[in-house]
């Protein structure tokens, strides 16, 4: 079988242009991926799919993984003046990384028996730029994923033969498994609540009370 | 109105038949509820299960699943509720004809059960129509759902066919007709039959 990084040479040699980054996974399973750039994502597709070594021709799952805003902290070495003199004092900077949303596809060779090989796509961020490209002219299978990971995470692929909403009503207007979606508060009632669902369940009572009062 | 029991088997005894026509008429409907064949999860394997011959709902006069709401009297809510499949329910409900009955099977029905904290689950079908018998369990054995289904004979039999506790279906006034919940941008609208479902009051 072949390497993630062979794999990567292989599309490199193929596309010369392309933009294809390998992402390395440091736990023990060791589950490298490939993150495809927007432009050539379905030639690439059709490349795996395609190529007489590599024949990757079924893609199993897909997936969406939402990545919020996020803050850094680094060191940066600044010249300052200490006491007259200057000096080099370090400094912790916070930085704010943007989040994007990224679909993780996984692919199989039924012909080589080989896999999964992981491919990624990410957005440009995940509030108003959210396309990629669709890989269901590629794989067929992708079609309802797609639609699944559209209606939950929000993703609008391009290219998508029938992009509509898979599980939840097409009214629907939230995208459930985003960190940051808000469920309907309906805690009014809770018969034993614990936790995170108690402190909900009490904003309602203090709010009733308040009401009554 | 009530034949006093020891009178009656007394002249049972002589080879007289007492009855009312009270009991004639819940006699016979207690013992011909025909269910609706309709599954929902999970717990619709246990319902089927309970139909056939291990455990054999026909003894009590419901081997009949009608593949119509025209034609059931009982509507077995087996198993989750999603959101999106609610109205839905409550449609098929609202086309069957009176006297129906509901029972909530399993804990998914009754409540939401494990998925009740999610986005995409009704908390318990009792928040949109009447519900007769609430069985819990995840799923309910067939027992459990013999045992509901004769909570609900129990239930017919008591019945009053005048007066103020009678059932739905004897009172030309009652309300016949749930209203259906629409696809909300967030949630169903409304989120609850404030007509059916009352917040039970908490005893503190």
């Amino acid at each position: 079988m072949k390497t993630v990084e062979e794999i990567q040479a292989a599309i490199l040699a193929a596309f010369p242009a392309a933009e294809v980054a390998i992402e390395l996974n440091s736990s023990p399973s060791a589950q490298h991926s490939l993150r495809l750039g927007h432009a050539h994502a379905v030639a690439i597709a059709t490349f795996l799919r395609d190529d007489a070594a590599l024949q990757f021709d079924y893609c199993s799952n897909v997936t969406g993984v939402d990545w919020l805003d996020r803050e850094v902290s680094e060191k940066v070495k600044v010249k300052k003046i200490v006491d007259g003199a200057e000096q080099e004092v370090e400094e912790t900077v916070k930085r704010t990384v943007p989040g994007y949303l990224e679909a993780v596809y996984h692919l199989f060779s039924t012909v080589h028996r080989t896999g999964p090989l992981v491919i990624r796509m990410k957005t440009a961020n995940r509030v108003d730029q959210v396309a990629m490209p669709s890989l269901v002219p590629v794989w067929r299978s992708c079609e309802f994923q797609e639609r699944e990971v559209f209606d939950l995470y929000g993703i609008q692929f391009t290219g998508h033969p029938d992009l509509r909403r898979l599980l939840m009503w097409d009214e629907f207007k939230d995208h459930p498994m985003r960190r940051d979606y808000v469920e309907p508060d309906d805690y009014e009632y809770e018969p034993t609540p614990h936790d995170h669902v108690q402190a909900r369940a009490d904003a309602h009572k203090t709010a009733a009370e308040k009401g009554a009062a | 109105m009530a034949v006093d029991e020891n009178l009656k088997i007394e002249l049972g005894k002589q080879g007289v038949f007492v009855t009312t026509i009270q009991e004639l008429y819940n006699w016979g409907r207690k013992n011909s509820v025909w269910p609706m064949q309709f599954g929902l999860a999970c717990c619709a394997i246990e319902m089927i299960a309970t139909t056939m011959a291990r455990y054999d709902l026909a003894r009590f006069g419901a081997e009949v699943f009608r593949p119509s709401p025209r034609q059931a009297d009982l509507m077995i809510i087996s198993g989750t509720v999603t959101k999106k499949m609610a109205p839905q329910v409550v449609r098929l409900y609202n086309q069957m004809a009176e006297p129906r009955y509901v029972i909530a099977m399993g804990a998914c029905a009754i409540s939401g059960g494990p998925f009740k904290q999610g986005y995409n689950v009704l908390k318990g079908i009792d928040r949109y129509i009447p519900v007769d018998v609430h069985i819990p369990g995840c799923p309910p054995r067939p027992e459990a759902l013999i045992q509901a289904f004769m909570t609900l004979q129990k239930k017919i039999d008591q019945h009053h066919l005048t007066g103020e506790g009678r059932p739905r279906y004897l009172d030309a006034e009652a309300q016949g007709e749930f209203p259906v919940p629409e696809f909300g941008a967030h949630d169903l609208e409304p989120a609850r039959n404030k007509g059916v479902w009352v917040l039970p009051e908490e005893i503190r």
